[in-house]
């Protein structure tokens, strides 16, 4: 630890250690997180739903027609990013829910943080291939 | 309290949803034939009972989310009325569903 304290500091609590500092002030972030990404979701959403429809019957060509459209482009990374963060927050809390043993949690905590930042990063790198420089680009 | 647990499994459901998502995105940037594998996949018969379950896990999650943001901002709690929104959000899943896959047979998205 950093900082100007005297070599005694080393041996108080954790608790001593917090005590009077006051809150925090992150206990709510995850929490309030998942609720303002649920409500840029529903326009996100609806824009997908719209989107799946849309490319359904036109195979490879279609796709890539969609996502030359700035806006469909823009619309689909804002997707990404605020799906996959609202999707971990959400498993994390249903995974501290229902897993105990501190292993298996602990590492089904880290594999979602994987899965979802992994998952993110190659789609909207896709996104942003298609979206520059058309089809069959990696 | 159904309607609730239900709106768990539907999160679930859809973060599967959302990795096929990124998996049509990146066969969509290999190229041609990479797209046809997974527009293949999701057009055969178990492709599209999943993509069925996924609408429906859609919509039910998107009216129940809703529902519990009148929750947080401390309106509809009482017993009939949380009721009431429980049936209307299944009633929404069941038609919004029902209009995109209508739709889709419409337009030639599924056949």
């Amino acid at each position: 630890m950093s900082g100007p304290t005297s070599k005694t500091d080393d041996f108080r609590t954790s608790l001593s250690r917090a005590r009077g500092l006051g809150a925090a002030h992150h206990g709510v972030g995850h929490w309030m997180t998942e609720r303002v990404t649920s409500v840029a979701l529903v326009p996100l959403g609806l824009w997908a739903v719209w989107a799946g429809l849309r490319i359904a019957p036109y195979g490879y060509e279609g796709a890539v027609d969609l996502l030359s459209n700035s806006f469909n482009a823009v619309a689909a990374l804002l997707l990404l990013a605020i799906s996959f963060q609202h999707m971990k927050i959400g498993v994390r809390v249903v995974i501290e829910d229902y897993v105990h043993t501190p292993f298996n949690k602990v590492s089904l905590l880290l594999l979602n943080s994987a899965v979802c930042w992994t998952a993110w990063a190659a789609a909207s790198f896709s996104i942003l291939m298609v979206a520059l420089r058309g089809g069959g680009a990696l | 309290m159904a309607a609730s647990i239900l709106n768990r499994i539907a999160g679930v459901g859809l973060y599967f949803g959302a990795l096929i998502v990124a998996w049509g995105a990146v066969a969509l940037a290999m190229g041609p034939e990479a797209y046809g594998v997974f527009t293949a996949a999701m057009g055969s018969i178990p492709g599209e009972l999943v993509l069925l379950a996924l609408t429906l896990g859609f919509f039910f999650h998107l009216g129940a989310g809703i529902r519990h943001l009148f929750w947080d901002a401390g309106v509809g709690f009482q017993p009939r009325t949380a009721t009431l929104s429980a049936v209307i959000v299944i009633a929404f899943t069941i038609v919004a569903t029902a209009a995109v896959w209508a739709l889709a047979f419409a337009t030639g998205g599924a056949r």
